[in-house]
């Protein structure tokens, strides 16, 4: 039996199923992040584990302890709100505090783990400030210390990190990892940014309109994408659609618009319509006339650390990303060969719609 | 060119047509009243031009003033800390309340204030008044007539019903301002509804509850329609002995001098009232 258990959670508004089916199970000490685009459900399937929402059916365990209608101030659950709410009118200090006191826990006992939990998070001389005297990133840390005071069982994070700049962010995701894995608390972190809830969860939860599409392992789920939906909000990915034209073996080959390209067969038949997902990282720009595909360089972009190009080619625009090794990059109109290792293609069965890449709204 | 353009004063020119509305209709008729209030006055030939202090010397030290004025704060300070008692509640549960009814509700509140401040008084005596229904049900239930008009409790019953409104609205207004996840954050760390509106939400509503109070306060205290309509000729209020000084004893300079001083004396007890509110919360909310 897990830690924390969300069996058949399901959250109805009227008519709109906010959060449908949700099963859950995470471990004592593991760090689980709910991800999707806004409007998926995450966000309500968290305050249903905090309490402020009321599930609609299903049961949440905590422990072996039924807290489905458990009220919220007895749930003794630590909560890293989205605007941190802070008690404005309280110092840093009475804000750690807080939570200890309404425990009852004695004055001395009080100060101590105060004291603690602001080293924890760096912030000692800051004690007396009030909120408003914190930069954004202290009173994120504030929160977390606040959270964390209580030595709650499970520790929830509702987008903690989307209102501070790019490198603060970055800087913040790995010190809550760092913090989280010094305490050991089970975690529940809610983020749209697939980039936060690679780096620092132990698994993802990807959530598309209220239902679990993938639980998974950071990178199973970037390479082995279970649905269509989630290789596209899961980082890039190049889509490309073809029809099995033979099963030899293990191997099938698909034409992808004439060109034929060999694939893992993996339970596919012939005539079947399928579609091939790479992602841009994978593809290999060679030299011309040779790979799988012919192309040009219609665009490019530096990234710093990488190059992103756009290839035109028989198959539309393909996105490949290649790593900065400090030589000079290949300028637009150059024709190249655009190639791949078989074993990088994951294939979807059927054809997709033509949706809006939902990756522009995760960057 | 030059490099000194001249600069149109447009923020003066903006606020100029306020300002001289403000000047031709608050501070002219103000300062004329405390012009006055320094006349001397004579009974056979009523005014004369000439300077004294004996009203104010006369207001000051005639106990029969002094207890006007100690009635009207007293009146004032508890119509006030009565409405903080239900209007606070009240714009809380408003601010908590889904739509349809918060619209409805907030009309409700809102709604007395449609009615003329005259005719509302005219409703309370009625009600109160000997052969008013209450009385009226009194009788029936066997406890005998009571005198519930020209007393201190009616007039400040009816001065509650008249500035509830002044009291709700600005302490509505920090309500909406507040983060509600700030009230979550207290019961998730185990506070009870109780302990969290009491230490939380309560502490950052205070600017809203101060500008309430002095609004309330100051109202009450000059108000002149309800303890002239329900304390009657008996229960003397100071804006009641101004008017009787203007019209009955045609003792004007008198009336502008009881006048001034509870102008001086309101504004006391707000810059008070304000001062330390104020200082208790300004170091933590900004």
């Amino acid at each position: 039996m897990s830690f924390l258990e969300l069996r058949d959670i399901t959250k109805r508004y009227g008519t709109l199923n906010a959060v449908s089916d949700v099963t859950l199970s995470v471990e004592k000490g593991e760090f689980v992040s709910l991800l999707g685009p806004s409007g998926c459900g995450k966000t309500t399937t968290l305050q249903m584990i905090a309490g402020f929402v009321e599930a609609t059916s299903g049961s949440i365990r905590l422990d072996g302890r039924d807290i489905t209608h458990a009220k919220a101030n007895t749930r003794g659950l630590g909560i890293v709100f989205q605007s941190y709410a802070l008690f404005p009118h309280m110092t840093v200090f009475d804000n750690v505090s807080f939570g200890l006191e309404m425990q009852r826990v004695p004055k001395a006992e009080r100060k101590d783990r105060v004291d603690e939990a602001l080293g924890l998070v760096h912030l000692s001389p800051y004690a007396g400030r009030y909120p408003r005297e914190l930069s954004g990133g202290q009173r994120q840390r504030v929160a977390l210390a606040r959270a964390l005071v209580i030595r709650p069982p499970v520790l929830l994070l509702d987008e903690p990190l989307s209102n501070l700049d790019a490198k603060l962010r970055e800087a913040m995701q790995f010190e809550l990892r760092d913090i989280q894995r010094k305490v050991g608390t089970t975690t529940v972190m809610v983020t749209h940014d697939q980039a936060e809830a690679f780096s620092i969860s132990d698994r993802v939860v990807v959530m598309e309109a209220g239902r679990i599409t993938q639980i998974d392992q950071p990178y199973r789920i970037y390479e082995h994408p279970e649905t269509e939906f989630i290789s596209r909000f899961v980082g890039k990915t190049n889509l490309l659609p073809g029809t099995v034209q033979a099963i030899n073996g293990p191997a099938a080959s698909v034409s992808l618009a004439g060109i034929p390209v060999e694939i893992n067969a993996g339970g596919l038949v012939s005539g079947e319509t399928v579609t091939l997902c790479v992602r841009p990282e994978k593809l290999r720009l060679i030299a011309a006339g040779q790979g799988r595909l012919p192309g040009r360089v219609a665009e490019r972009y530096f990234l710093g650390s990488q190059w992103l190009y756009h290839i035109d080619g028989p198959l539309g625009t393909l996105m490949a990303v290649t790593p900065n090794d400090g030589s000079a990059p290949l300028e637009t109109g150059v024709p190249v060969g655009v190639d791949w290792n078989p074993s990088v293609v994951r294939v979807h069965r059927g054809r997709l719609a033509e949706a809006p890449d939902p990756t522009l709204e995760a960057h | 060119m030059s490099a000194a353009a001249p600069r149109f004063p447009t923020p003066l020119i903006l606020s100029a047509p306020a300002a001289l509305l403000f000047a031709a209709l608050i501070l002219t008729p103000l300062v004329l009243t405390a012009l006055l209030s320094f006349n001397e006055f004579e009974h056979a030939t009523g005014r004369t031009h000439g300077f004294t202090l004996d009203h104010y010397l006369a207001v000051l030290t005639d106990s029969y003033y002094l207890e006007i004025f100690l009635r009207t704060f007293r009146v004032a300070a508890l119509a006030t800390a009565i409405c903080v008692v239900i209007g606070v509640p009240e714009a809380y549960i408003l601010s908590r309340m889904g739509n349809p009814w918060r619209s409805v509700f907030l009309l409700v509140v809102l709604a007395p204030l449609l009615v003329s401040v005259v005719v509302r008084a005219f409703g309370w005596s009625m009600l109160l008044g000997p052969e008013g229904p209450i009385n009226a049900a009194l009788v029936a239930l066997g406890f005998g007539r009571m005198r519930l008009l020209y007393s201190e409790g009616t007039v400040i019953v009816a001065l509650v019903h008249v500035m509830l409104p002044f009291m709700v609205i600005p302490v509505w207004t920090s309500l909406q301002k507040l983060d509600p996840a700030v009230e979550q954050a207290a019961l998730s760390f185990g506070a009870s509804r109780g302990t969290a509106i009491l230490r939380v939400v309560a502490p950052q509503i205070l600017p809203g509850i101060l500008s309430g109070s002095l609004i309330v306060f100051g109202l009450s205290a000059s108000a002149f329609a309800i303890p002239g309509l329900l304390g009657g000729r008996r229960l003397k209020m100071v804006a009641t002995i101004v008017y009787d000084q203007y019209l009955s004893d045609l003792n004007w300079p008198m009336g502008a001098a009881v006048a001034v001083l509870l102008l001086a004396a309101n504004l006391i007890v707000m810059l008070t009232y304000h001062r330390v509110v104020e200082g208790h919360y300004r170091r933590r909310l900004g």
